[in-house]
C-alpha cells in the first residue's frame, strides 16, 4: 500500500491566498515606508563613529556633581511618593465611577471617558500643560504624575470590579445595606489586595515617569538629565542613567517583595 | 544488544534511586519493568537516554558505551532510542502529523524542521504510522484537541518514527483507563513485535505486565529483586517486590482478561490489524 | 420577642485584630501620612497659582477652541511619520527581545551568567522611558526619525523581553523533554519544542507593545527624534493654541484606532 510522499502544515492564515496577501503587504509596508521616511542612511553609517565617541565620553561615569544628583534624585523619589499617594485617593471615586456594574449609565459614561483622555496622552503633554499654569518646577511634574497614577490604578480598579462574580454585590444588596455599605462589605475586600499591589508597582514606575517630565521642566531628575546632554556632558549623564537604572531597579526588587508579602 | 552493569544513581540529599543495576537484553524481546512507586523504575529509564545522568555503572547499546557520550555522540545515540511518556509530552500547539514527524528531528537540519520539510520516505512512513495507530483522519488535528488515548498513539508512532533500536516506555497507561490502557499496551507490543525493535517498558498494572510481557523485571529499593518470564510472577514475588498484600483480590488472572477483548468492537483500529486476527 | 436563653456564656464583643496588629496598623497609617507629607514638603506650592488655575485653564481652553482645522495639511506627514517609528521600531524589537528573553528565561539559558547578562539587559532597557532614550539616540544619530526607532526599540526590548521570558519560564517541560529524547540539538528543541508552546504570548506581546510605542511615538520629537511631537512642540512654543487642539485631537485619534486594532487582533489570538 502506498502512502503520499508530501505534505505541508496548515497555516494560520486560513489558506494559502491570504497568507501570501498579508506577506506582500507586509513587503509592501517595508518599501512604503523606506520611501517616505526622512531616514538618511548615510546618517546612520555616520552616527556609528560618533556612537563610539559617545560612549567613550560616557565611561567612566563622572560622580563629580553627586549633589546635584542627589538632590535631583530625592526630587523625583518625593514626586513619585506624593503622585502615588494622592494618585491612589483620587483612583477610588475615579475607578468606582468607571465600573460598569456599580454605577448608574450616564456616570459610567462619563468615567469611561475621563479615564481614556488621561490616558490618551502621554504624560509629558499633560506636563507641558501643567507647567504653563503652574510654572516650572516639581509641582506640575506632581500633578502630571497623579493625573498619570489615577488613571492607571483607575482603570485597573475598574477591570476588578466589573470583573467580579455579581452574586458576591447581589449579596450584600440583598441585606438592605446602602451603597456605602456595599463598597465597605462587598467590593472593598474584592479589590484591596490588587489595589495595593498596583499602587505599589505605579510607585516605583512613578520613579521612572519622573525622568520623563523633567525633560519638559517639570522637576525631578530628568531635568538634570536633560541638561546634561544639552551641555554634552555625557560622563555625568551616564552617572545619571545609571542611578536612575539602580533606582529603579530596587524599587522593582522592593515593589516585588512587598507584592509577595501581602499575599 | 543491550546491557546495563552496574547502574547506580545517588542523589545530592543521599537518596540512592538505584543501586548497581545489571540487565541485559539480546534480540527483541519485550522487558516490563515492574515495581511500587519509588522503586526507581521512572529513574532507570531516564538514565538509559541520560535524560537523568547517572552516577556510575556503563549502559551500552550495541557497541557503544552510552554514559560517556559527548553531547553529539549523545544526540546520535538519542535518535536511535524511542520513547514513550507517561504524559504523552506532545507538543500542544501542533498537529498530529507535526508531532509525528518530529520524531525525524535527529535526522534532519534545522533549515528542514523549520521550514517543515521533511523527506518524501519519511512522509510516507508517517502516513503509515498513522495509518497503522489509526489516527489517519485526525492527521490535521491540533494535539490539545485529542483524548488521552489519542495523544498516547501519536506519542507511540512519534517514536517508531525513530525507527529505533530500541524502545523506552514509561508507564504509558498511567493516564488512561483501563480499556484504553489494553488497548495501548497492545499496540506497543505489536508494533515493537512487528519491528524487531527491543522495548523496555515501565508498567504499574502487574495484570497488563503478565498479559503482554514476553520477560518481567522487578524493582525493589532501587535493585533487581526479580528476572524471569510472566508465568514465573508468583504472589511470592509480588509480595517481595510490592509488599504484603492479598494478591488474588488485587490481580485477576491472566486468561480472564483475554475474554474481554474479543468483544471489543475496536473500529478505530486499521484494517490491517482486524485482517490479521481474523486470519489467524 | 424571644428571650436569649443561652446554656453558656458566648463573648458578646468581636474584634477583627489583635491589640498587636491595631497598634501595627496604626503605625503603618501614619508612616504613609508621614511620608505622604516629606513627599509634598519640598513643594514650593504657589498656592495663589491654585487659585488662578481655573482661570488660567478656561482661557487656555477658549484660545484652543475652536481647532484650527487647516492645519491638518502640516500633520499629515509628521503622523504617518510617527506611525513608522511606531511600528518599525516594533518590528526590530522582536528579533532582538527573543533571544534575549531564550537566555533570560531559566529553563532554557546556558549558566547563570547568561541568565543574569539577559536580565541585566532587559532591566536596563525597562527602567529608562522611551523619551529618555531619546535623547541618547539623538545625540548619536542627530534629530530625525532613525534615533526614534532605536529609541522605541530601546524600550520595548525589555517589556516584550520580559513577558516573553515569564512564557517561556511556564511551558510545559514535558513536550521539551520528549523532543530531546529524538536526539534534536538545542536550536531544534527551541524550534518545535519552545516556540509553538509561546507563540500566542508573543504575538499578543507585541501587538500590545505596538500600541503603546504609537502613544510613545507621538511625543518623541519634543527630543527631537521625529514624529508629529517636532510640530506639536513648535506649536505649543508659539502658543498657537488652535494649532494645538488640532495635533491633540489627531493624536487621539490614531491612539484610539491603534488601541481598537490592537484589541481586535489580540482577541482573534487568543
Amino acid at each position: 500500500m502506498s502512502y503520499p510522499t508530501t505534505w505541508s502544515p496548515p497555516t494560520f492564515f486560513g489558506n494559502r491566498f491570504v497568507r501570501y496577501a498579508v506577506l506582500l503587504a507586509v513587503i509592501g509596508y517595508f518599501v512604503f515606508s523606506y520611501l517616505t521616511l526622512d531616514a538618511d542612511w548615510q546618517r546612520i553609517l555616520k552616527g556609528i563613529p560618533r556612537a563610539m565617541d559617545i560612549f567613550e565620553r560616557m565611561f567612566p561615569p563622572d560622580f563629580s556633581r553627586w549633589k546635584l544628583l542627589a538632590r535631583g534624585v530625592l526630587e523625583s523619589v518625593q514626586m513619585a511618593f506624593a503622585a502615588s499617594f494622592f494618585g491612589m485617593i483620587i483612583a477610588i471615586p475615579v475607578g468606582l465611577c468607571a465600573a460598569g456594574n456599580l454605577v448608574p449609565k450616564p456616570l459610567y459614561y462619563a468615567g469611561r471617558f475621563f479615564l481614556g483622555v488621561s490616558r490618551t496622552f502621554h504624560e509629558i503633554i499633560i506636563a507641558i500643560f501643567f507647567v504653563k499654569i503652574f510654572g516650572f518646577g516639581p509641582l506640575a511634574g506632581v500633578l502630571t504624575l497623579i493625573v498619570a497614577s489615577f488613571s492607571f490604578i483607575g482603570k485597573m480598579l475598574a477591570e476588578d470590579i466589573e470583573n467580579m462574580r455579581p452574586g458576591k454585590l447581589e449579596a450584600i444588596k440583598a441585606t438592605g445595606a446602602s451603597f456605602p455599605k456595599l463598597l465597605l462589605y462587598a467590593v472593598q475586600p474584592h479589590i484591596l489586595p490588587r489595589y495595593i499591589g498596583v499602587s505599589i508597582y505605579r510607585l516605583d514606575a512613578n520613579i521612572r515617569h519622573s525622568t520623563v517630565v523633567g525633560i519638559v521642566g517639570a522637576g525631578g531628575i530628568g531635568q538634570t538629565l536633560a541638561a546634561s546632554f544639552s551641555r554634552y556632558d555625557y560622563g555625568f549623564s551616564f552617572a545619571i542613567l545609571a542611578t536612575i537604572v539602580s533606582l529603579v531597579f530596587l524599587g522593582e526588587f522592593f515593589s516585588n517583595w512587598i507584592r509577595g508579602r501581602l499575599r | 544488544m543491550f546491557t546495563i552493569e552496574g547502574l547506580s544513581k545517588k542523589y545530592p540529599g543521599g537518596v540512592t534511586a538505584l543501586a548497581k543495576i545489571d540487565l541485559q537484553i539480546d534480540g527483541p524481546q519485550v522487558v516490563m519493568i515492574i515495581g511500587s512507586s519509588g522503586a526507581g523504575k521512572s529513574t532507570m529509564i531516564r538514565c538509559i537516554n541520560r535524560l537523568i545522568e547517572p552516577t556510575t555503572g556503563s549502559i551500552k547499546l550495541g557497541d557503544i558505551e552510552i554514559t560517556t557520550l559527548g553531547k553529539r555522540g549523545l544526540r546520535k545515540v538519542r535518535r536511535r532510542i524511542g520513547m514513550i511518556f507517561q504524559e504523552y509530552n506532545l507538543v500542544d500547539r501542533l498537529t498530529v502529523m507535526e508531532n509525528v514527524l518530529s520524531g525525524r528531528l535527529g535526522y534532519v537540519s534545522f533549515w528542514q524542521a523549520y521550514r517543515r520539510k521533511y523527506p518524501p520516505q519519511d512522509i510516507a512512513a508517517a502516513y503509515e504510522l498513522l495509518d497503522r495507530v489509526g489516527l489517519t483522519e485526525s492527521c490535521d488535528v491540533r494535539a490539545d484537541n485529542l483524548s488521552g488515548g489519542q495523544r498516547q498513539r501519536v506519542g507511540i508512532a512519534r517514536a517508531l518514527m525513530q525507527r529505533p533500536d530500541l524502545l523506552l516506555v514509561d508507564e504509558p497507561t498511567a493516564s488512561l483507563d483501563p480499556k484504553t490502557s489494553r488497548q495501548i499496551m497492545r499496540l506497543v507490543v505489536e508494533l515493537a513485535k512487528e519491528r524487531g525493535t527491543p522495548a523496555i517498558v515501565n508498567i504499574h498494572d502487574v495484570a497488563l505486565a503478565r498479559t503482554f510481557a514476553d520477560r518481567v523485571v522487578g524493582l525493589a529499593d532501587g535493585r533487581v529483586a526479580f528476572d524471569g518470564t510472566a508465568a514465573e510472577v508468583t504472589d511470592q514475588v509480588l509480595t517481595d517486590i510490592y509488599g504484603e498484600e492479598d494478591w488474588s483480590t488485587t490481580i485477576k488472572r491472566g486468561d480472564d482478561n483475554d475474554a474481554d477483548d474479543d468483544d471489543d468492537n475496536d473500529e478505530t483500529f486499521s484494517s490491517k490489524t482486524n485482517r490479521e486476527s481474523s486470519a489467524a | 420577642m424571644t428571650e436569649n436563653t443561652l446554656h453558656h456564656d458566648y463573648p458578646q464583643i468581636w474584634k477583627r485584630y489583635t491589640p498587636m496588629e491595631t497598634l501595627k496598623r496604626y503605625l503603618g497609617y501614619a508612616a504613609i501620612v508621614f511620608i505622604a507629607v516629606w513627599s509634598v514638603s519640598n513643594l514650593e506650592i504657589p498656592w495663589f497659582y491654585f487659585l488662578d488655575a481655573h482661570v488660567q485653564a478656561a482661557d487656555l481652553l477658549e484660545r484652543m477652541v475652536p481647532p484650527h482645522w487647516p492645519f491638518w495639511r502640516k500633520i499629515v506627514d509628521p503622523l504617518i511619520e510617527t506611525l513608522h517609528i511606531a511600528t518599525l521600531g516594533t518590528v526590530f524589537t522582536v528579533f532582538i527581545a527573543f533571544p534575549i528573553a531564550i537566555l533570560s528565561a531559566r529553563n532554557t539559558t546556558f549558566n547563570r551568567t547568561t541568565w543574569f547578562i539577559g536580565r541585566l539587559i532587559l532591566v536596563t532597557s525597562r527602567s529608562v522611558n522611551t523619551v529618555v532614550w531619546g535623547l541618547l539616540f539623538v545625540a548619536i544619530f542627530g534629530p530625525g526619525p532613525v534615533a526614534g526607532i532605536f529609541s522605541v526599540a530601546a524600550r520595548s526590548i525589555g517589556f516584550v523581553g520580559k513577558l516573553i521570558a515569564e512564557a517561556i519560564e511556564e511551558i510545559d517541560h514535558g513536550a521539551v523533554e520528549a523532543i530531546e529524547a529524538t536526539g534534536a540539538s538545542g536550536l531544534k528543541v527551541l524550534l518545535i519544542g519552545v516556540l509553538p508552546q509561546v507563540m500566542p504570548v508573543i504575538m499578543g506581546t507585541i501587538i500590545y507593545r505596538w500600541d503603546i510605542n504609537i502613544r510613545e511615538s507621538t511625543v518623541l520629537g519634543f527630543v527631537g527624534a521625529g514624529g508629529i511631537g517636532i510640530v506639536l512642540y513648535s506649536s505649543i512654543n508659539l502658543f498657537a493654541w488652535h494649532e494645538v487642539s488640532v495635533i491633540l485631537l489627531s493624536i487621539f485619534g490614531v491612539v484610539i484606532v491603534s488601541e481598537y486594532l490592537s484589541i481586535k487582533v489580540r482577541s482573534k489570538i487568543t
